[in-house]
């Protein structure tokens, strides 16, 4: 049960990367995005990571990825060209180097032989919303105040950014 | 192991009487109720013509959904325009798996459940932005795009409102919740995150004072003005069944969830059927005061501007409910 739900959702993850870009339109490239948020989100509950699982849907699929397709949408961008439509030699060489890399690739994915690792005991209580909060605010209390600081710094800098010139205001 | 050990039947049963017998049919009764409540609050006599009291009208507008035509814009995205009535119906569904009926009339008691509701609330605006664009109509588009503005907006608040729920509970679990209220509900306990969290709800079912998504003289129809036949419908069947859950949101919230007032105290020890009996039929009752509320809101109160819904969210909800959220850690810290 849980292998095949694994490989439902790892393959739903990798197509749907694959089609995010490789999709023409914008839209559905974001569109895929959150599917593969979701699927992936899917994953980590397989892992018996709860909170991991919901943040994902919550923070990434359900606010940036709503404001990603936002911009998106009202900028109207037009589909992309595919890179296939010429048929240059640049094109060409640059899709045999990628099929030789994609073979090394499969050639290491098959030279891996275990197969899906339990999950021991321990994992279960980790990923659970308390043991999260617990290691957080306490073992890495300094790192965590730090990303606070950081990603204030960062909405403070778009914001200033973003607004009108005080000046011509007046 | 097992796969169908007692737990997991149990839960598909009561999943399968919450969404089959519960919810999809509580949307056509509340769209019946809305008309007649409707007509009630406008000195109108609503729809009686169809079957006793006008009881049979929503089979004759299902009915009239269905023959009715399909039609999709040409210029528009086909698969976009099929798949966007389907969210909002979905999400709605989810919802029901953590929301507790009676004393283990759960589906599945997560650990993480406050926060699944905010989840899977979330998921729900990509319907109608999906719907919105999909049309290729300038109306959907705005439409859309101010469902999604408006739902992100109030998804603060809500969330400061339910963390500050879950503060008291000391769980983010939604049976812990609703166990926490059994003496005193948290409508006594925290009435301001209780006013934040109706007002929001009632801006991410769309509803007025806040329905801008479908501003008639604006917007024609807002997002579903390119939508026909069972597509709109569903669009239909999902705004009503966003009303249902809401509702039963604040009542698992605030008030008590299927506990009746200060059980404790007097309610005497039942056996588990009938106690079982009990706790449903309060906590339907409880659904229902909150879905005539809605229904009361929207056909006697006038609806915001776009920058009076904007300000309310950012300005005035957000900063309270924060403060609302930091007064009650203190307090909790300070009781120990």
């Amino acid at each position: 049960m849980v292998t095949y739900l694994f490989f439902l959702l790892a393959t739903l993850a990798v197509g749907s990367a694959l089609a995010t870009i490789m999709s023409r339109s914008t839209v559905n490239s974001a569109l895929f995005l959150v599917l593969n948020m979701v699927s992936l989100a899917g994953v980590y509950l397989l892992l018996k990571a709860q909170f991991l699982a919901i943040i994902q849907i919550l923070v990434y699929a359900g606010a940036i990825m709503v404001l990603f397709l936002f911009v998106i949408m009202l900028l109207n961008v037009d589909d992309e060209q595919t890179i296939f439509s010429k048929k240059t030699f640049r094109n060409a060489f640059g899709f045999l180097l990628g099929g030789i890399v994609a073979g090394q690739l499969f050639y290491a994915i098959a030279g891996y032989t275990g197969v899906l690792p339990d999950i021991s005991a321990e994992m279960t209580s980790v990923g659970t919303v308390e043991a999260i909060g617990k290691t957080m605010f306490t073992e890495y209390l300094f790192p965590f105040e730090v990303t606070a600081i950081l990603l204030t710094v960062a909405v403070v800098g778009a914001l200033f950014i973003a607004q009108r010139n005080p000046k011509s205001q007046n | 192991m097992e796969l169908f050990t007692p737990e997991l039947i149990k839960s598909i049963l009561v999943m399968l009487g919450a969404t089959l017998g519960f919810l999809l049919p509580s949307a056509a009764v509340v769209v019946y109720a809305e008309r007649r409540v409707a007509a009630f609050i406008q000195n109108r006599v609503g729809p009686n013509r169809v079957g006793p009291f006008g009881l049979l009208q929503p089979f004759a507008d299902v009915l009239k959904l269905i023959m009715k035509e399909d039609v999709t814009p040409t210029q528009g995205n086909r698969m976009l325009h099929t798949l966007a009535p389907l969210v909002p119906v979905v999400t709605a569904l989810m919802t029901v798996a953590v929301i507790p009926f009676g004393d283990g009339l759960v589906v599945a008691n997560l650990n993480v459940g406050v926060l699944y509701l905010l989840a899977v609330a979330s998921l729900s605006v990509y319907g109608v932005t999906m719907a919105g664009w999909a049309s290729n109509s300038k109306y959907s588009l705005l439409g859309g795009l101010r469902s999604a503005a408006q739902m992100v907006s109030y998804e603060l608040p809500m969330g400061m409102a339910v963390a500050s729920v879950a503060l008291l509970a000391s769980s983010l679990s939604v049976v812990d919740v609703v166990n926490a209220q059994a003496m005193w509900w948290f409508i006594f306990l925290n009435p301001i995150g209780a006013v934040i969290f109706i007002v929001a709800s009632f801006a991410e079912a769309n509803r007025t004072p806040f329905d801008l998504v479908e501003a008639e003289q604006e917007l024609v129809g807002g997002f579903h003005t390119e939508y026909s036949s069972m597509k709109f419908g569903m669009f239909f069947l999902a705004e009503y069944m966003h009303v249902v859950i809401a509702s039963m949101l604040i009542s698992t919230f605030f008030f008590g969830g299927y506990h009746l007032p200060f059980a404790p105290l007097w309610l005497p020890e039942l056996s588990p059927f009938l106690k079982g009996v009990l706790d449903i039929h309060v906590f339907l009752a409880k659904t229902v005061f909150w879905i005539f509320v809605f229904i009361w809101v929207r056909w006697t109160i006038p609806r915001f501007k776009f920058d009076q819904l904007m300000r309310l969210g950012w300005s005035r909800l957000l900063p309270l409910s924060i403060v609302n959220f930091m007064v009650i850690a203190i307090v909790l810290y300070l009781i120990g």
